[in-house]
């Protein structure tokens, strides 16, 4: 073992020998790529079928508490470029993986992530093939930081895009929502709330090739994570022109979480999900859709919360439990107060 | 030989009954002429002795709904005509204006009690009262372009209709029995042969609910008398405490509620708008729940004479919607949507065009709560030294009504509701094509809230016009000087503004503000001491939360523990500390909510908005020495003083009076201070809290011998807003 030192210093990010330490042991080690190059040399027997598509994504990943219960950032850097692939209709193939590294930052906690990414990455059937590594001084960046690009194939006849989404449509979701947005408030300490919440963070990979499998007439996938379900419905509905209406009384929500939503006045609907997506398929395909999801872990919370209409385009509404709609919008920032 | 005269007359003249008025005037005085509507008004030529005193009685003796805003006249040339005669409209644009909706007049009260062909009859009107705007498919306001267009008129209604003697002469809703809309009763979709009426009165008398189609909606009605009628309405709406509205004939009036003369004039206006009156206590709580006031309205259209005069009693009529949802309008929409909540329905066959709730009102100190039915499309006159330009202003998201400027006029929209609902966000939608199309409106300018996330800052963005973002008290309080016609120049003002929430430019969340200004801009020159608002929105829903960190500013942590110990009171510290969704705020309306939390009241959550502030006010004794603010508007020593009081055992009621005593005057004082030192002109009050009448009232008296602006006819609420945002944005947009 060469690495003896206990923190990352700058030196480790120095170009010579301390920094080869760190990648050889930190890094390569675990995520064994394949070859000495500075790049990574691919066989691309996949994507010579043909019709089939190159699909290449990128996403960074900053996330306080760094770990929390149910994964962490590693987890989260894996998980986040796998389901982008995955939601396109692409099985995730080969990842990148760059790290921004805070001096200071303690090398059993990179360890510990890059356990996580590498366990991921085998989950997913991804390889992580190259990366880089970057040390900034004290207080440049909190300890850690994370991008991952990744590059996945697009099977001939796998045509997914919400331009395919048409009024009818089932809106399905695969799990319980906000779980992950509420475990990462939980985990704040210092918010004094005690409850038992762990992320959702999972690859949505095999989950999205079952679904592909049992409804072929599956329209469009996205991943709900940052700004939630609300976001990525209004997105879809925008883009493809329909309105969306979803069940209030048909919404997978934790009592926990939605009690920590009560407690710090959020709505769950805005909560950030990293194992979470939303599917528009042809209504009569919803049953058969359905059981494919239920039938793997990732989706075995899988439920139809709504449908999209012919318009008015673009608008969100959740019908209430007494009959109601409510708007739900692309909020600009944060959840600001609206009563006046 | 006597010369002609053209007289011009300008304000709400047509549609009114203004020219078989002028007709019977002159042919009283001995004048001949002619006269004819167009876009300026009313034109008349008129020849013969004293046309003075013909031109005073055109002001003097205007009919019912008319408003005359100027009489001119000048010279004439040309020979005297034989008669006087009534012409068609001239030019373009002419009918530009429709009335706001009018309850039945004396006349047409006592035509449907009398024998005759109206006798009974629920659709009778004529040129002074009955259905105008709520009908309205589209200008001119001519019958085809209502929703009576469906029913041609028989003879003896035309007769009436084309006859200049007769008070129908051109009502364009004219109808009777033999040519006019229907009444009928159903129960689960079938229409019951029989009188509709005396079936509904049998329903109601059972102690059960009757959705009846209205003027500008359904209601839902019931006996208010009737507690398990009462229970039965609450449970089927999800409303556990929310006022309901009350109906009933002026003599059952005075049984339920204390009304002063002004109170009765304002039931007696055309407008009939809800009342807010001080109640006599003898109906069952349930009606208001811990409210001191009720609100009530007389009949307002024949088919309520008709059922209140069967009935006999006091009826409750609260709006026939799902909950949070805008008021039903249509036959089918009332089936599907009502039929969980009424046991029959009195409907009839006349369509509502237009979407129009009750106004809701105050005597004393006169205000308006909500401005729906009876008083749009009033419009506002602008204030002198405005530029002529049109705008449109979207107002805000709670109290949802929009604002069109043209022709040195604001017409300030009809109440569309909480925008967060869907159908009220359609309603809104459909509410900025429609007034554009009837008053054709081509705004060179729009005017929104600072909040980007109100559907209404996000439908004035996208109609792609020069924007101004208007701060909502600067808002407030614009609004408050236009309806005051304050000049553009008339020099800045000092604007006490007592309202919920609104963004301010510094991302805080203001809302208990003393603003230093005019139309075109302002300084911040007081606040209340910020606090948390932990949890945003949930803690406008959770009076006990702004409690809590109001108690903790005061050093009163231990009685925040005590009075809240069942609720999360750690993680709301902790929320504050982290600031997690706990924006700041110096929100007067959270500061009652804070003190009414701290009395019990609706502590745990309001069931409506207001609920808890409401029964602060309904709590209130009589005026007296308020408690303390310091320095800096400053509520700790407040809360240390009422801290003291609860230990004491003071009773709430002084416990609220001194809250509001000394909340009027701890804002009064820095106001007189700036009117004494000449910086200011005048003290204008604002914001939704001024719908308070005990704080208006402690606020006039802390301002005695200071000049005063209150809102009288536009809301001080958010459903005054785009006035406001409006004015701003002529005043900012014209330099
Ligand atoms: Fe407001
Ligand atoms: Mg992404
Ligand atoms: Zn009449
Ligand atoms: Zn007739």
């Amino acid at each position: 073992m060469a690495l003896r030192d206990t923190h990352v210093t700058l030196a480790h990010g120095g170009g010579g020998r301390a920094m080869r330490d760190l990648i050889d042991e930190v890094f390569t080690a675990v995520f064994q790529p394949p070859g000495t190059e500075d790049q990574a040399r691919l066989m691309t027997a996949a994507l010579q079928e043909p019709g089939a598509r190159l699909a290449f994504t990128t996403d960074s990943f900053v996330v306080t508490p760094l770990e929390f219960p149910g994964g962490d950032i590693g987890t989260l850097a894996v998980c986040g470029t796998v389901n982008d692939l995955a939601v396109g209709g692409a099985r995730p193939l080969w990842l990148s993986a760059a790290f921004i590294i805070e001096e200071g930052c303690e090398i059993a906690l990179l360890r510990r992530i890059v356990a996580s990414m590498a366990a991921e990455a085998a989950k997913a059937g991804v390889r992580i093939v190259t990366g880089d590594t970057k040390v900034v001084e004290r207080g440049k960046a909190d300890r850690v930081f994370i991008t991952t690009a990744g590059v996945g194939v697009i099977p001939a006849g796998v045509e997914l895009g919400v331009a395919q989404i048409r009024p009818g449509d089932a809106v399905i979701v695969n799990g319980v929502l906000g779980d992950h947005g509420a475990a990462i408030l939980a985990a704040r300490g210092d918010l004094a709330l005690s409850v038992d919440l762990a992320s959702d963070c999972a690859g949505l990979g095999h989950l999205m090739q079952a679904a592909l499998a049992a409804a072929p007439g599956l329209h469009a996938a996205r991943d709900c994570t940052r700004g939630g379900l609300a976001s990525a419905l209004n997105e879809m509905a925008a883009e493809a022109g329909v309105a969306v209406e979803i069940d209030e009384t048909r919404l997978p929500l934790r009592p926990e979480v939605v009690g920590v939503c009560e407690i710090l006045g959020l709505d769950p609907l805005y909560l950030a999900n990293e194992g979470r997506l939303v599917l528009f398929c042809p209504e009569d395909q919803a049953p058969g859709l359905l059981a494919a999801l239920r039938s793997l872990p990732e989706g075995a919370g899988a439920v139809q919360i709504g449908r999209a209409l012919p318009g008015p385009a673009g608008r969100v509404t959740l019908r209430t439990a007494f009959g109601g709609a409510r708007i739900v919008d692309m909020l600009v920032g944060e959840q600001l107060p609206r009563i006046c | 030989m006597s010369a002609g005269q053209f007289i011009r007359v300008r304000g709400q003249v047509q549609g009114v009954g203004f020219r078989p008025f002028v007709w019977q005037l002159a042919r009283e005085m001995g004048l001949t002429g002619r006269v004819w509507n167009d876009p300026g008004g009313v034109g008349i030529e008129v020849w013969g002795e004293d046309i003075d005193a013909f031109a005073a009685a055109l002001r003097a003796r205007a009919p019912l709904l008319a408003r005359v805003d100027a009489v001119e006249a000048g010279p004439l040339d040309g020979p005297a005509p034989p008669g006087f005669a009534i012409l068609e409209s001239r030019g373009q644009g002419a009918e530009t204006r429709v009335t706001p909706d009018a309850a039945t007049c004396p006349d047409c009260a006592a035509e449907i009690r009398s024998p005759g062909r109206r006798q009974g009859y629920a659709f009778t009107n004529c040129t002074h009262c009955g259905p105008r705007f709520s009908i309205l498919r589209c200008l001119p306001y001519d019958r085809a372009q209502t929703t009576m267009a469906a029913f041609p008129m028989c003879p003896d209604c035309r007769a009436d209709y084309e006859n200049p003697a007769d008070r129908r002469f051109h009502a364009q809703p004219v109808a009777c029995p033999a040519c006019g809309p229907r009444l009928w009763y159903e129960v689960a979709g079938d229409k019951k042969p029989g009188d509709p009426v005396a079936q509904a009165v049998a329903e109601l008398r059972r102690g059960g609910v009757v959705a009846v189609k209205g003027l500008g909606g359904f209601h839902l009605a019931c006996d208010a008398a009737n507690p398990q009628a009462l229970a039965l309405l609450r449970a089927r709406k999800h409303r556990p405490a929310k006022p309901f509205a009350l109906m009933a004939a002026e003599a059952a009036l005075h049984g339920i509620a204390a009304l002063t003369p002004a109170d009765l004039a304002l039931l007696r206006d055309p407008a009939a708008p809800v009342v807010l009156v001080a109640s006599r206590a003898v109906l069952p709580d349930a009606v208001a729940p811990g409210m001191a006031c009720l609100g009530v309205m007389l009949p307002y259209t024949p088919l309520h004479h008709l059922l209140l005069h069967a009935f006999g009693g006091v009826l409750v009529m609260t709006s026939g919607n799902l909950s949070g949802e805008p008021q039903v309008v249509g036959n089918a929409e009332a089936r599907d949507k009502l039929a969980a909540f009424a046991d029959g329905f009195l409907m009839h066959d006349r369509d509502i065009a237009r979407r129009l709730d009750d106004s809701v009102e105050r005597a004393a100190p006169p205000m308006v709560l909500r401005r729906a039915r009876g008083r749009v499309p009033g419009v506002l006159p602008l204030p002198p030294g405005f530029p002529d330009r049109q705008v449109l202003a979207t107002g805000g998201q709670m109290k949802g009504a929009i604002c069109l400027v043209k022709n040195g006029q604001a017409l300030l929209g009809h109440h569309l509701g909480d925008l967060t609902d869907a159908l009220s966000v359609d309603e809104f939608h459909k509410a900025l094509v429609d007034y554009a199309a009837l008053f054709d409106h081509r705004p060179t300018l729009a005017a929104c809230d600072l909040h980007p996330d109100f559907v209404a800052t996000r439908a004035a963005q996208a109609t792609g016009l020069p924007l101004v973002r208007v701060q909502h008290h600067h808002a407030h309080l614009a609004a408050c000087l236009g309806e005051n016609l304050w000049p553009l120049e008339g020099g800045p003002v000092a604007g006490i503004v007592l309202d919920g929430l609104g963004l301010g430019p510094d991302g805080t969340v203001w809302g208990g503000e003393l603003l230093l200004g005019d139309y075109t801009g302002f300084d911040r020159a007081a606040h209340l001491r910020p606090a948390a608002l932990p949890g945003g929105d949930a803690a406008s829903r959770q009076p006990w939360r702004n409690a809590v960190m109001r108690l903790d500013q005061a050093g009163l942590a231990p009685l925040a523990d005590r009075l809240f110990a069942g609720q999360p009171v750690a993680a709301l510290r902790a929320m504050a500390a982290g600031g997690v969704n706990a924006p700041l705020s110096s929100s007067a309306g959270r500061l009652f909510d804070a003190v009414a939390a701290c009395l019990g009241l609706a502590a745990a959550a309001q069931s409506h908005e207001g609920e808890a502030a409401m029964r602060l006010e309904a709590l209130a004794g009589p005026p007296g020495q308020g408690y303390p603010f310091g320095p800096g508007l400053d509520p700790a020593p407040m809360f240390r003083a009422l801290a003291q009081d609860l230990a004491d055992g003071v009773p709430p009621a002084t416990i609220s009076a001194r809250f509001h005593d000394g909340l009027a005057a701890a804002f009064a004082a820095p106001a007189r201070d700036l009117v004494a030192q000449g910086r200011a002109w005048a003290v204008a009050l604002s914001g939704g809290c001024l719908q308070n009448a005990r704080l208006h009232h402690a606020l006039l008296a802390a301002l005695d011998g200071v000049p005063v602006l209150t809102h009288r006819t536009t809301p001080a609420n958010d459903g005054g807003l785009a006035f406001g945002q409006a004015l701003v944005a002529l005043a900012q947009g014209a330099g």
